[in-house]
């Protein structure tokens, strides 16, 4: 595999999607407003076209409206929200004109949707088959026996294996893969002339979205249908996208060619958001994160909306609202930059996009592990019993965790990466005895945390701490942010008097980079980056020596993850914290991490340096793993592909976990597990082909 | 799943011992023999004599739980524990006050109330779900509007005002049918019509609203987007998809009552002077016939238990993923 | 079992109430045990407002609560109720005349400060049944006239419209006069206390300002004083105030009536209709709400250790749940209060006064239908905690090591009472009712209990008579109706206010 040096660096695509016969323009969208029933507008003059055989990607972070755009589209806005004026035209019909009945036609039959959870999109009481051919009755008029067949038919196009079995399945007894495969095979049963795709991939493992959007791509190839893709996700785009919109609070503020906005953003926000990609090249610095937050939904703005976050903005962006600006080629912009007299000087003197020349690998990434070993798992099990029958007898066992073995040095980060249900979080919370683990050795800063009591492991739960996943389930609504933070401490007895404890709150605050006076307020009041903030506070209350991070990016806006990634990191540095960052996203884990740990039902199957494991890994697992992931390059999509899905850990495969879904597998793997490989003193894989 | 109905079979055995000491304890423990003696006698004319001819009679001159002077086996079932609340498990409920077998009065009065009972139900279930399909179909309008206040509104109304308005209007001022009173066979339909009548108006409110929340709920989720988006009509969404999702939560608190429909219902019968059990509960109550009461908590348990069998079992038809284990 | 004893600090506090009320003879109070449990209602829902005061997340649903007219309406209608109940919860023993051995001698009756102000339409009994504002008495009666012929006629009534001459004359211009006059008067008595009070809020208001004007910038920030002409333009307060017009207006119409009328009839014993389902309100009361304060600590505790706890203590905790839930509660209720009906009348001399025994009685139908109705809250909570103690916040504290009894008074209950709060005004109205149906079937209070039920019992007869005899029907269904649907509309609005999934942002 070749060797790329990082997943987000911006640098001119090489390899574009293929173009097709790109056509007329199917969709055109003029001048669109989206209101709340109280005037709130959500979706604030917006206006796009769509080619045939052309895909538009709206770009946007959480509640930036590109939903709604694509709701109002279908005309399938949620109650209390509404169409205010504007223009949408499918193919020359006015789709605003429609009456209901005939709306209905163009549901389905000319524009089709797929959604972000195909978990909950489909009817979970109906069989598969059925729902497909509730749309082929509809739009297609087939009738009795015609239709089973082309539900079949459309199940295999997809790319279902024993197409005719799975059409009488029901939703539950797919993957989410298959999901959204059946999804799209709904869609496409109308040969719609466009298909909606709101985030269709988020929901999904690396892996499945390669796989997911690949699909996407061969069913435009073929059927020459116009794609809006709705995402938050650059490298998605930089895969899918030939024509971009960037949204920003309700507005499209910057539109272009893929090429475009890729080689040269315009807009201050689009530079900010390739900026704050995490990426080796700047691992040894903080990522330009954008300050602030996205400005809640429908908040009426007489400015540029980005004027509050934006480090270019004069006096100008804050009185008056951007005017649309078109430079070369299509390439329009919404920003006073391009439009005044000021703006231009301004462009003039930052004549380019100023990439600080990036350093050459973070500090100490690759070198040995230094300091001593502040937590040694050895042989770590958390099996749970599966019962069954009469007297619910213990007939097996689900191995979330099966002998698990992890080294973690003082001062260092340590990630753990995988596909979801691979049990890395079960890892996290079983080291802090919130699963009791069946088996193994923990050893924290030499002291034995397996087979103690509770008075005991008292002791050092200060020393271990977590920092979870969703910053809105992570504090509790009805506490204040000072009672928080206090728990901890009063818990473990950390201050002596509530002086020391207020003046420590106060400390604890300034260092996650909140104001003093928010000790006061319910989280209710904060946004999920502060959240998130405020959960960092809280396990720094107890002084911890390691952090365990269970994904503690993954539901936050890029912008926002920037922010909390560079906090992480300089508490490493000023407080020499250990982490144990448990993520999906390589990227974070690349920028962020001096050893990484690959896990795959149950097990490290790889093990080493970030640059070891992620620029030369060794097992066929991590190589598919980190060519799926999209790059916004647009590179890494024509190596390795992964294809099924993870097995239960139930049941896992015989021999080597991964041989069901390896390229490579040999007459061995199906039989024996592989025994450690060492490749280097710090890189070791659990697999025949390195071993030769 | 045969595996898990005999499970949940042998769940219920503990269960109905629960509810026997239960019984036992409240009505042997609270309240003495004695006392129940004097009780049944009347104040006035007690003599140590007749309390004692009086438990002899009724059998509760023996020991509660053990019995010390009896001989080997009978040392236990010589006892009141045993004799009275024991034996009903083999749906032996003795003798009431008046000396009629129970089990056999049970027998001849459960047509009666299920006449009134199942069709109530059946109805019932009907118009409720029909009136709440309506209103999710006209949601967030005036139409809405009007039948959620309607529905609040009956709910407030208590449900004698039902019974004592509805025998007025029907058969007092309009001579429809009967006050009150039964025949076998077909005759029976006279008395039956108002009953069931007034049964399905009186819970009209509450029900319809409920099952409305139901419906409302589903028609919020994803999969009901998905089918719009399929440019499915309101209607086609609302009984193909939503319908059958909403069964879930519906069957639920429905399934569990339908056994429960043996036991009739204690207002209507006794207003309407039904012969099933509902008025023979209301009749042992008035009289204070301990036993015919002891009878009647244990059956209706009984009948409880075989609603929550019933309901599991129902889930599997409705809802694929439901496979019992 | 002497209960004024077991309560004697209550029993002084209500002593300085009625030396005030009664002076010159001092009247003995009478703490009934229910009384006892409805003070303790009020001290907690005190003790929670204040609670609630201080913290901005539990202010907020009760905001939304006052922005929804319907439910202010509704809770404006339940607070007259809940007056009548509390004037009628006030009891004593009023004090004869007549010294035994310097000892003052107290009835055997046992009145409430509502009797006390009621006097005039409680104690003029009529014969017999006798119509709302009627003048004469509904049956027939032999009378002997001056001139000694006997006559078979309707005679005059004692009391109601005893002042007229000739009534059928008189009778409609003096009700249609008193109507006219009362609902001025209540009018103008509203008008007049709803002014005095914008007068108090405002002395109050400003008092507040002044007194807190050191540099507290939540003031400064809002310095407009709340006015009365923009609190009208308000909807739900406008909404109240006309209703609070309308209920004045009609109470008014209603003292001036009574005064001279039976307003609602007479029953078979010629007692007073109306007085008699203002009687029954307190009954309504105790049942729906003291029913939840004794079913409500054992739904919380059991439910939320079920749910976290899990295990053994779970499976402790469904067993008994289902073991009380699967007898039908009619017939748990019926068999209870049978085997209590008979202890209690093989220890008669446990009671002072008959009111005792049927406050106990009373008391007890409380605690049995507090019994058969937890298991549903008890089950709800169980599944709640379930969800709960999977949330991260949990798992933050448990990795603190925070001791269990911490997570479960700090994390599971404040994120549980809004269910609990629901669950309670949700179950009000069906409580009170179930009682008119457990009473009719005669397994509900003491049969001397004023109660709906026992109303409706008494009078479920009448209907047959010719002619028929329809107001005590009437009132009871009236008054029955108006407090239940008032409770329906305010627990629908505490629900919406309150229910997480009806309020996202």
């Amino acid at each position: 595999m070749k060797s790329d040096p990082s997943f987000n660096q911006l640098r001119p695509l090489t390899s574009a999607p293929p173009e097709i016969g790109r056509g007329e323009f199917i969709l055109n969208v003029e001048r669109l407003v989206t209101r709340l029933n109280n005037g709130a507008r959500i979706v604030d003059d917006i206006s796009f076209s769509i080619k045939q055989g052309e895909t538009f990607a709206l770009l946007g972070e959480s509640g930036c409206g590109k939903s709604m755009t694509a709701l109002s589209l279908m005309r399938l806005l949620p109650d209390g929200i509404r169409v205010a004026s504007g223009d949408i035209k499918l193919d020359e019909e006015d789709i605003l004109a429609l009456p209901e009945y005939a709306m209905r036609k163009v549901r389905g039959g000319q524009m089709a949707m797929i959604f972000q959870e195909p978990g909950l999109s489909l009817n979970p009481v109906m069989t598969v088959g059925d729902q497909i051919a509730e749309v082929l009755i509809l739009h297609q008029q087939l009738r009795g026996k015609e239709v089973h067949p082309r539900c079949v038919e459309l199940l295999e196009q997809v790319g279902i294996s024993d197409a005719s079995r799975r059409a009488s399945e029901y939703p539950f007894q797919l993957s989410g893969g298959m999901k959204q495969r059946v999804m799209i095979a709904m869609a496409m049963a109308g040969h719609p002339k466009l298909l909606i795709a709101d985030e269709p991939t988020t929901a999904l493992d690396v892996t499945i979205q390669a796989q997911v959007l690949k699909l996407l791509r061969d069913t435009q190839q073929k059927t020459g249908m116009a794609l809006l893709l709705i995402t938050h996700d650059l490298g998605v785009v930089a895969q899918m996208a030939h024509q971009v919109g960037v949204m920003y609070a309700g507005q499209i503020i910057e539109q272009a060619s893929r090429e475009q906005l890729f080689a040269r953003p315009a807009h201050p926000y689009t530079q900010k958001l390739f900026a704050a990609l995490p990426d080796a090249e700047r691992s040894g610095q903080p990522l330009a994160a954008i300050p602030g937050n996205v400005p809640p939904l429908g908040a009426p703005l007489a400015a540029c909306r980005f004027a509050p976050r934006c480090d270019k903005a004069w006096a100008l962006c804050h009185e008056q609202v951007p005017e649309w600006a078109q430079l070369e080629n299509g390439h329009g912009v919404r920003c006073h930059l391009y439009t005044s007299q000021m703006g231009s000087e301004k462009l003039n003197l930052k004549a380019s996009l100023s990439h600080a020349p990036p350093t050459p690998g973070g500090e100490g990434v690759g070198t040995e592990g230094r300091g001593t070993s502040l937590l040694q798992v050895e042989n770590l099990q958390v099996h749970f019993p599966i019962r069954k029958g009469i007297l619910q007898r213990t007939v097996g066992y689900v191995k979330a965790v099966d002998g698990v073995s992890i080294n973690i040095p003082e001062g260092r980060t340590l990630a753990l990466v995988g596909e979801s249900g691979c049990g890395k979080t079960t890892v996290g919370k079983a080291l802090l005895q919130l699963i009791t683990p069946t088996a193994g050795s923990v050893r924290f800063a030499g002291h034995e945390l397996i087979g103690i009591n509770a008075g005991q492991l008292r002791k050092h739960r200060a020393g271990m701490q977590m920092i979870f996943q969703d910053p809105y389930a992570s504090l509790n609504p009805k506490m204040r942010v000072a009672e928080i933070l206090q728990e901890g401490m009063d818990a473990l007895s950390i201050a002596k008097n509530s002086d020391e404890r207020q003046r420590r709150i106060d400390e604890l605050l300034e260092q996650v980079g909140l104001e003093k006076t928010s000790k006061w307020r319910y989280p209710h009041e904060f946004s999920g980056g502060q959240r998130q903030r405020i959960a960092i506070a809280r396990v720094l209350a107890v002084n911890p020596n390691l952090l365990i991070c269970d994904e503690p990016t993954s539901a936050l806006d890029v912008s926002v993850q920037a922010q909390i990634l560079n906090l992480l990191k300089s508490l490493q540095q000023q407080l020499g914290l250990s982490y144990l960052f448990i993520s999906h996203n390589l990227a974070v884990v690349e920028y962020l991490a001096h050893e990484v740990y690959v896990m795959y039902l149950g097990r490290i199957v790889e093990r080493g340096t970030v640059k070891e494991v992620l620029h030369a890994p060794k097992h066929p697992y991590t190589q598919a793993l980190l060519s799926a992931v999209p790059r916004i390059d647009g590179q890494g999509m024509k190596t390795v592909r992964l294809p099924g899905e993870m097995p239960s850990p139930s049941h896992p495969p015989q021999g080597c976990h991964f041989h069901t879904r390896c390229a490579q597998v040999m007459a061995k793997c199906r039989e024996v597990y592989p025994t450690e490989t060492l490749v280097s003193t710090t890189h070791r894989v659990h697999c025949y082909l390195a071993a030769e | 799943m045969i595996a898990y109905l005999i499970r949940r079979i042998l769940y219920a055995i503990p269960i109905l011992i629960g509810v026997n000491l239960l019984t036992f304890s409240l009505f042997f423990v609270v309240n003495t023999a004695d006392d129940m003696a004097r009780m049944q006698l009347g104040m006035k004319r007690v003599t140590p004599e007749a309390i004692e001819k009086w438990k002899q009679q009724h059998g509760y001159d023996k020991p509660l739980l053990f019995n010390a002077q009896a001989e080997g086996v009978s040392k236990i079932s010589d006892t009141i524990f045993f004799q009275k609340s024991a034996r009903m498990f083999v749906f032996d409920f003795g003798s009431s006050n008046d000396g009629r077998n129970v089990a056999r009065e049970i027998q001849t009065r459960m047509m009666p109330s299920l006449a009134i009972a199942l069709p109530t139900f059946l109805i019932g279930l009907l118009i409720y779900i029909t009136f709440a399909l309506l209103m999710t179909l006209f949601r967030a309008t005036a139409l809405d509007m009007l039948g959620v206040s309607l529905c609040v509104l009956l709910m407030s109304i208590s449900g004698l005002f039902y019974i004592i308005g509805g025998q007025f209007v029907a058969s007092k001022l309009w001579h429809w049918v009967p006050i009150s009173g039964y025949a076998s066979g077909l005759d029976s339909i006279k008395f039956v019509l108002l009953p069931v009548l007034i049964g399905v108006m009186g819970s009209v409110g509450a029900s319809s609203r409920w099952y409305r929340t139901i419906f409302l709920e589903e028609i919020g989720k994803d999969y009901v987007r998905t089918a719009r988006s399929k440019g499915l009509s309101e209607l086609r969404v609302l009984f193909r998809h939503v319908l059958k999702n909403a069964m879930i939560p519906i069957l639920t608190g429905v399934v569990v009552v339908i056994p429960l429909l043996f036991m009739g219902s204690l207002l209507t019968e006794s207003f309407f002077g039904i012969p099933g059990l509902g008025s023979y509960t209301i009749d042992a109550i008035n009289a204070q016939d301990f036993g015919v009461v002891r009878a009647m908590v244990f059956l209706g348990s009984m009948l409880y238990i075989a609603g929550l069998v019933l309901t599991d079992i129902s889930y599997t038809i409705v809802d694929p993923r439901v496979r019992l284990q | 079992m002497n209960q004024a004893a077991h309560v004697s600090i209550l029993f002084y506090a209500q002593n300085a109430l009625f030396s005030e009320f009664n002076a010159g003879v001092s009247n003995m109070p009478v703490i009934l045990w229910t009384d006892v449990m409805i003070y303790v209602l009020l001290a907690t829902v005190l003790t929670a407002a204040l609670w609630i005061r201080k913290r901005p997340y539990l202010v907020l649903p009760w905001q939304r609560v006052a922005k929804d007219s319907v439910g202010m309406v509704s809770l404006l209608l339940l607070s007259l109720f809940v007056l009548v109940g509390l004037l009628d919860t006030m009891h004593y023993r009023a004090a004869l005349p007549e010294k035994s051995n310097g000892q003052t001698v107290y009835s055997a009756e046992v009145l409430s400060v509502f009797d006390a102000l009621a006097t005039g339409i409680k104690s003029r009994t009529e014969k017999t049944y006798s119509a709302p504002l009627a003048a004469y008495l509904y049956a027939k009666e032999s009378m002997e006239t001056s001139e000694g012929k006997i006559l078979r006629d309707y005679p005059r009534l004692r009391y109601g419209g005893a002042h007229l001459v000739d009534p059928q004359r008189e009778l409609l211009g003096d009700v249609l006069k008193r109507t006219g006059i009362g609902a001025l008067e209540g009018l103008l008595i509203g008008v007049l206390l709803i002014v005095v009070s914008n007068m108090l809020f405002h002395f109050f208001v400003r008092f507040r300002t002044v007194w807190s004007s050191t540099g507290r910038e939540e003031i400064s920030k809002d310095n407009r004083l709340p006015t009365f002409t923009r609190a009208v333009k308000n909807k739900p307060f406008k909404a109240l105030l006309i209703t609070a017009l309308l209920i004045a207006m009609l109470l008014g119409i209603t003292v001036n009536l009574a005064a001279v009328y039976h307003v609602l009839g007479t029953d078979k014993v010629g007692q007073d209709v109306l007085y008699l389902a203002l009687k029954s309100i307190r009954t309504g009361l105790v049942i729906g709400t003291v029913t939840t304060l004794v079913m409500l600590p054992f739904a919380l505790l059991l439910g939320i250790a079920a749910g976290y706890f899990r295990g053994w203590v779970d499976d402790v905790i469904q067993y008994i749940y289902t073991v009380l839930s699967s007898i039908p509660s009619v017939l748990l209720i019926a068999a209870a209060v049978l085997m209590m009906q008979v202890y209690i009348e093989m220890h008669p001399d446990w009671f002072e006064t008959s009111a005792a025994r049927a406050d106990l009685r009373l008391l007890f139908l409380c605690l049995i239908l507090g019994v058969t109705s937890w298991t549903g809250l008890c089950r709800l909570l169980r599944g709640e905690t379930l969800k709960l103690r999977e949330l991260e916040y949990i798992q933050a504290a448990q990795a603190f090591g925070v001791s269990s009894s911490r997570i479960l008074t700090r994390h599971i209950v404040p994120n549980v009472m809004h269910i609990v709060l629901i669950a309670v005004v949700m179950d009000f109205s069906s409580l009170v009712l179930a009682e008119a149906v457990l009473s009719y079937v005669g397994v509900g209070v003491d049969p001397s209990t004023m109660s709906f039920g026992t109303l409706i019992n008494s009078a479920r007869l009448e209907m047959g008579r010719e002619p028929m005899v329809w107001w005590t029907l009437a009132a009871a269904f009236g008054f029955m109706l108006v407090l239940v649907l008032a409770a329906n509309l305010f627990a629908d609005a505490v629900r919406d206010a309150f229910d997480p999934r009806l309020n996202r942002t």
